[in-house]
Parts: structure tokens; C-alpha cells; sequence
């Protein structure tokens, strides 16, 4: 129990580090939505307790207002973990920060990347499309429009197809974003199809912009049915996107754009 | 307001006066330009001032309806009221509502009366806006009263915190807890998106994304449930919301006729952030402001946004002309030095060496070039890693810089900014480091005298001449700062005036044109 690392067939076995090895400490803090009292501390240690922290010290106790406590607890976890067993989810492409994606595309591509975005059909919520492009851009995060190697040509609400092929053309879009609010009777995968077709329709298929779609009640794995490359659903924020593109229109440029992505 | 503390950076007062001197030669084009246009917003604002609320079945409000109804008949030069009115004189409706109704079904056709209807019109216009207004007045002083009657905060600064549930019967409860925590201001975060909406919804409302929409039923509603806390705590805790997006003359006239204390409100955050059409904007702010000035309403400008997205340091100017844009502005439209709170934000990488002498010199140049204003001071958001514990360091350092340097408003800093929308403990550890340091540290402002000729005051003087040498480049341009927004002058945007969202809702008035609000609101 006091080595630091013990390989098994896994791999190295370790427990966290307080200032001894091995010895397994831990701090956390939560509230409980109790009154502070000798009842609330009890309460800390037992849940301190179930998440495998024993022996556990309530270092610090504070009442917020009458009904809820605030605690510190400090205490030896004791579980085990097996460094063999960890299991990492790989994006398939890398997060950038707005700074590397900049200097993927100067690098890569010697021009900046053209960006052409827009709600199609009926559709005017602009909430998505603007969450990902304007420079506000969502949950912390800028906007495509602050990444400087990015052209961002944003069409709005209720853009049409042929509209935005057209558009496509004339800016020399690299990648074409939509984003569809709209579900009603499916409007959003049939207004997504009738995208992608049009666009396969005008474009040879190595030319053709990478085609993204964006919407709440769209799933990601919908990407052959529908006829576009990505697929990005709730949630999404404008690194993820950004780091795609630069992924994809910078990395790929020697291959076809079908061979990835399935 | 407060004691204002003695001058201690030794700026040259002919440097302020050129700083300000340029500031308004660059904004005065603009207010000609904004006085000889309207927009759908200014419009649908003054039908609101004259009663008219609600939305038919499927949620367009009433006064969308009857503004395109009009706008289809006689386009929008000429002013809406003089039509409006007219009809509700020449038809058997008895109200604007049933105008609306009618002229939604096609059963109304409008003209612009001229003769003797015009000025039978323009009268009943003038009658039905002014009761709008007196309301405006009447929330006013029901403020004072209040404010008599539970006290102020004790000090400054005062505590600006913020909810964002999306669901106003969830922000209810969480604004009188952060009431009773401390708060002595409490900001009601919009719906992601509401900016671009041209409509402002209707009603309470439980589903909006990442923040809560701005309605007039649930201002209504919030402020009735701060005034029951107010009442409670004996100390009338302020309400903010946001007047900036495509309705912000509709917001703003919402504000007033709810009594809201404060509205964030900057000239030119629409424009640069939200490519919110630059024509649009500056109509839209100079009414929303004439507002804000007669309810009695704090502003709140966005300088804060500008080092989000440019460097604290580089940038630190930038928020020197805007607040010197956003002053003049405000003055023009009849705001007084105590409405303008003017925004700055702690920003600089902590990394930068001397980075809080350099906040400290930021700091205090705002509060030396705007002595009486209640300057809001934002926290640290940039370089919030995640890392909470030394964002609870950063936070602290944020909080003792407004105390040094005499700041107003303080928007407390989360350690968890970044991470999750604030939890209650988050709020609560918030709220001790504010009051350690205010309790420790709040009048050392008395103390602190950098040395002349030192560092801080050197660095102030460096970028109050910064600030001027970008407003002579504003100037170089052929159409001044609309130029200077189309080319990129401020950061990375380019704005031209014949772009963004909302510009097909701006129309030149013409020489009829006829706005009993704006005639009202400028005879102060």
C-alpha cells in the first residue's frame, strides 16, 4: 500500500499525493442544504465517508444564510488508481486557441481561411450562427470573427440555397456553416439536405467547401445521411469549430475530403 | 455622491480638456446623423410610451404589428404617431389596441394626415405619449421615495452581482438571496441572442438560454420582488438589466416604466460586438439615453469588452476614448454625471510584470477624468484559468485596485469564472473576499498617493496621450468615427455604415416627420 506506483498487469498503481507518497490525501469542498450545525458536520463526514475519504477532517464549516453550510473537508482517499487502465477519449482533431488556429492557417493554407455562415430556409434564429461567429461569441469564448486568419462572411436569417451557394462561390468559402433552429415537420434535415445536394451539384466534389451543419436537435452521427462533412449539436463552442476547420481545410489539403469522418 | 478624493496623478489639465474637446468634435456628426434618421425601434418605443403592450396568438407584440402595418401604407419618414393617430380619430376604434388589431387584418389603411388632421393627430399623440412619460416620472419618484425610505448602501462600492437562470421564477429567489447576501445591485443576464431579436418579448418568462429574457412583465415582477427584500433588509437594492441590441429604445422604455435603477447601455458595443448596423446603433442609443436620463436610470457602458478581446495593456486607451465617446453621448442626451457609469474592467495578464501597478494607474486615470461619475470596475475574466484558488488571489487583487482607487460599483469576481455559472458557495466566498478587503483596505484611497512622476502617474499620462493621438485618428478620417468603426480603428471589427444587422429598419425622416417622444424628451 506504501509504494508509490506498483505495475500490474494494468500498469503503475497510484493514490493521490498529499505530502507523503502514498499517502492518499484529498481536499474538497461542497454545501449541504442543511442548518449549520454538530448535525451538518456529521453529514459532511458521512458523504465524505461514502466518496471513499477515511479517515475524514471537516476543517472548516461555514454557515450561508440558515439553510445551507459550507465545507472543507481534507482526508485520505482510499481508492486506487490504475494509470494502465485510463482510457483517454481522443478528439480526432486538436483544441486551438484562437492564437495556434491563427498561425495553423498563416502557416498552412498562406491566406486566410473563408468562412460563409447563415441560417437557411424559413429559419430565423440567428442565436446559433451568431453564437459561433459574431465576435461576443458564447460562453466565454470569442467568435470566429476575432480569429484574424478567419474571413467570416455571416448572411444572417433566412438565406436560400441557391443564395448561398452563389455566396459560396463569390467569397471562395472554404467551409459553409448553417445553422438550423427549426425542427418542426424535420424542416431542419430536409433544409441540411437540400444544402448539401446543391452544393455537390455545383462544386466537383474535391472543390467543394466543407459543408457543417449546427443546430440543438441535430446528432452527430447523422453526417452520410444528411450529406455534410460535420455535424456539431449543443453546446458547441467557437474553438471546437474553429479547431475543425483549421483541422480539416488546413491539414487535409492534399487529401479528398471523403476520406475522413465517418 | 461620494467624497471625491484629491487629484493625485498630476495630469495635465489641458490634456484632459483636448481629450474631451476631440471626443465631442468626433461625436457630434454622429448626433446630427442620429437626429435625422429614426429607426422601427424608436418608433415602437414611443407606441409603448403611449400604452400600447401585448402580442397577438403567436407572440408578435402589438406594436411590431402596428408598426409594420403602418410602415407597409406610408414608410416610416414621416414618423408613425401622425399616422397612427389619425386613424384611432377617423375610425370607430376606441384605443390603440384595437387599431393595432384592425390594421394586423388588413381592415385599417393609414395615411400621413396633413392640415388641419395632422395637427388634430399630432395633439391626441402628443396626449397619449405625455401620460407615458408622466409615468416615467411618476416611477422616478417612487425611487427617491424608496430610496429615502430603506436608506442607501451604507458605502461604496457597491455590490453588483449577477443572476442568470434563464427562468425568472428561478432568478427571483436567487436575487434575494444574493439581496440578502449582500448585494446591493443585481443584474438580470439576457437570453444568449436577444440583442438580435427585433421584437421585444412578451410576458413571464421560464426559457431562456444562459440568461433570462428581458420582458416587460418580467421587470415588472423582479423589481416587485427586490422591493419586498428592500423593504425587508431597510436598504432599496437596485436592479440592472440591458438596453443595447436592436430593441434597446423598447428596453429602455421598459426600464423606465418598471423603475429598473440601472441599464447597461454603451454607444458602440452593438456595433463592434454584434455587427449591429452603426446608423441603427446611434439612433437606438441617443433615444434609449433621452430615456434613461428622464427615469432617472444609471448607464452602464461596455469599455470592459474591449480587453476581452484586445490586450489589457496595448489596448488600455481604447477604453479611454470609449468612455470619453460614451460621456459626451450620454451628456448630449440629458444624462447627468451620476448616471454615467462608466465601465473598465482588470484585465492585464497577471504575468506582466508590475501588472497591478499598471491596473492601479488604469484605475485611477478613470477616476481622475470622470470625478463624478459612479465608475463600474469589472473583474477578471481573461485570465480566469480555472484554477480556482488563484482566481481567488487575482480576485482579490481586483477588489483591493477598486479600493485604492475609489471605484463605485464593483462587480464582484467569481473564482469559478470560466468553469460554472456561479454556485452559492462561489457567490458566498465571493462576497467575503469583497467585504475582507473593503473592511481592511476601503479607505486606503485616503493613503495612497503614487509618486509623482512615477510609475503609475507616468503611465496614466502615457495613455491619457494615447487616448488623444487615437481620437486625432478617429478625426484624420473623411466621416470621423464612422470611418474610423468601418476600417477597424477600435480593435479587430470593421463596421462600415452601410453594413450590419437592423439597417433596413432606419429610415431619414423627412421634413413632416413627427415624434411626440423625442419632441418631449428633448424639451427637458
Amino acid at each position: 500500500m506504501t509504494s508509490a506506483s506498483v505495475p500490474t498487469q494494468g500498469g503503475p498503481i497510484v493514490r493521490p499525493y498529499g505530502d507523503t507518497t502514498g499517502d492518499g490525501m484529498v481536499q474538497l469542498s461542497f454545501t449541504l442544504p442543511v442548518p449549520h450545525d454538530k448535525r451538518a458536520e456529521g453529514a459532511a463526514v458521512q458523504l465524505a465517508h461514502k466518496m471513499g475519504i477515511d479517515p475524514a477532517m471537516v476543517v472548516h464549516a461555514k454557515a450561508m444564510g440558515p439553510a445551507f453550510t459550507f465545507f472543507v473537508v481534507y482526508g485520505r482517499s482510499n481508492h486506487l488508481v490504475d494509470l494502465g487502465a485510463v482510457e483517454v477519449v481522443e478528439r480526432h482533431y486538436p483544441l486551438l486557441s484562437a492564437k495556434e488556429a491563427n498561425l495553423a492557417v498563416k502557416k498552412g493554407l498562406r491566406r486566410r481561411l473563408v468562412v460563409v455562415g447563415g441560417c437557411i430556409g424559413t429559419d430565423a434564429h440567428t442565436v446559433g450562427i451568431d453564437a459561433i461567429l459574431n465576435i461576443k461569441g458564447f460562453a466565454g469564448e470569442k467568435g470566429l470573427e476575432y480569429y484574424r486568419e478567419l474571413r467570416v462572411v455571416n448572411l444572417g436569417a433566412q438565406v436560400s440555397v441557391p443564395d448561398l451557394v452563389a455566396r459560396a462561390r463569390e467569397e471562395r468559402a472554404d467551409a459553409v456553416l448553417v445553422s438550423q433552429v427549426v425542427t418542426q415537420r424535420d424542416a431542419h434535415l430536409l433544409n441540411t439536405k437540400e444544402m448539401s445536394a446543391a452544393f455537390r451539384e455545383a462544386y466537383p466534389e474535391a472543390e467543394r467547401p466543407l459543408l457543417i451543419v449546427g443546430g440543438p436537435r441535430f446528432e452527430e452521427k447523422q453526417t452520410t445521411e444528411l450529406g455534410v462533412d460535420r455535424i456539431f449539436s449543443r453546446g458547441t463552442t467557437p474553438a471546437e469549430v474553429a479547431s475543425y476547420l483549421v483541422h480539416e481545410v488546413v491539414g487535409n489539403r492534399a487529401h479528398t475530403r471523403s476520406s475522413h469522418e465517418r | 455622491m461620494t467624497a471625491r478624493v484629491q487629484p493625485k496623478l498630476g495630469l495635465d489639465p489641458a490634456a484632459v480638456r483636448e481629450a474631451r474637446r476631440l471626443a465631442k468634435r468626433a461625436g457630434q456628426p454622429i448626433v446630427r446623423l442620429a437626429s435625422q434618421h429614426t429607426t422601427v425601434s424608436v418608433e415602437r418605443a414611443t407606441l409603448r410610451l403611449a400604452g400600447l403592450s401585448g402580442a397577438d396568438p403567436d407572440g408578435t407584440p402589438w406594436v411590431n404589428r402596428l408598426l409594420d402595418a403602418v410602415r407597409g401604407d406610408v414608410g416610416l419618414a414621416s414618423g408613425v404617431a401622425a399616422p397612427v393617430w389619425d386613424a384611432l380619430l377617423s375610425s370607430d376604434a376606441p384605443d390603440l389596441a384595437t387599431v393595432a388589431q384592425q390594421a394586423a387584418v388588413g381592415q385599417l389603411r393609414f395615411r400621413v394626415p396633413t392640415g388641419r388632421d395632422a395637427t388634430r393627430a399630432r395633439s391626441a399623440a402628443r396626449t397619449a405619449v405625455r401620460a407615458g412619460v408622466r409615468r416615467v416620472d411618476s416611477r422616478r419618484r417612487e425611487r427617491d421615495r424608496l430610496i429615502k425610505r430603506w436608506g442607501d448602501p451604507p458605502g461604496k462600492p457597491w455590490i453588483y452581482l449577477i443572476v442568470a437562470t434563464g427562468d425568472i421564477y428561478e432568478d427571483i429567489p436567487q436575487a434575494q438571496a444574493a439581496a440578502r447576501e449582500g448585494a446591493d445591485i443585481i443584474a438580470v443576464i439576457r437570453s444568449t441572442g436577444q440583442s438580435l431579436l427585433d421584437f421585444v418579448p412578451e410576458g413571464a418568462t421560464r426559457d431562456g438560454f444562459a440568461g433570462t429574457y428581458a420582458t416587460q412583465e418580467n421587470f415588472r415582477l423582479m423589481r416587485a420582488a427586490l422591493d419586498e427584500t428592500s423593504r425587508e433588509l431597510g436598504r432599496y437594492v437596485r436592479l440592472t438589466n440591458y438596453a443595447s441590441g436592436l430593441c434597446m429604445p423598447e428596453i429602455a422604455t421598459l426600464a423606465g416604466l418598471e423603475r429598473l435603477d440601472m441599464m447597461l447601455n454603451d454607444s458602440m458595443y452593438g456595433i463592434l460586438f454584434r455587427d449591429i448596423n452603426p446608423i441603427r446603433t446611434f439612433v437606438d442609443q441617443r433615444f434609449s439615453r433621452q430615456i434613461h436620463a428622464r427615469a432617472g436610470i444609471i448607464i452602464n457602458t461596455g469599455e470592459d469588452n474591449y480587453l476581452t478581446t484586445s490586450d489589457a495593456v496595448d489596448a488600455a486607451h481604447t477604453v479611454t476614448v470609449s468612455q470619453l465617446l460614451n460621456e459626451y453621448f450620454a451628456k448630449e442626451a440629458g444624462l447627468e454625471d451620476w448616471q454615467l457609469g462608466l465601465g473598465h474592467a482588470f484585465e492585464i495578464d497577471p504575468a506582466v510584470p508590475d501588472s497591478f501597478r499598471l491596473e492601479l494607474a488604469h484605475a485611477l486615470l478613470a477616476r481622475e477624468l470622470f470625478p463624478n461619475a459612479p465608475l463600474k470596475w469589472m473583474p477578471p475574466t481573461r485570465h480566469m484559468t480555472g484554477d480556482v484558488f488563484r482566481g481567488y488571489l487575482l480576485d482579490g487583487f481586483f477588489n483591493l485596485a477598486g479600493a485604492m482607487t475609489g471605484q463605485d460599483i464593483l462587480l464582484v469576481g467569481m473564482m469559478t469564472e470560466a468553469v460554472v455559472t456561479p454556485w452559492l458557495s462561489d457567490r458566498d466566498l465571493a462576497l467575503q473576499n469583497v467585504r475582507y478587503v473593503v473592511n481592511a483596505a476601503g479607505r486606503l484611497a485616503e493613503d495612497f498617493v503614487p509618486a509623482p512622476g512615477g510609475f503609475i502617474a507616468t503611465r496614466a499620462a502615457q495613455v491619457l496621450a494615447e487616448s488623444i493621438d487615437l481620437l486625432q485618428l478617429i478625426l484624420e478620417h473623411d466621416n470621423g468615427l464612422l470611418d474610423a468603426i468601418a476600417d477597424g480603428t477600435f480593435g479587430l471589427m470593421k463596421r462600415p455604415a452601410d453594413g450590419g444587422k437592423g439597417l433596413e429598419g432606419v429610415a431619414r425622416k423627412a421634413d413632416d416627420y413627427f415624434n411626440p417622444a423625442t419632441e418631449i424628451l428633448a424639451a427637458r
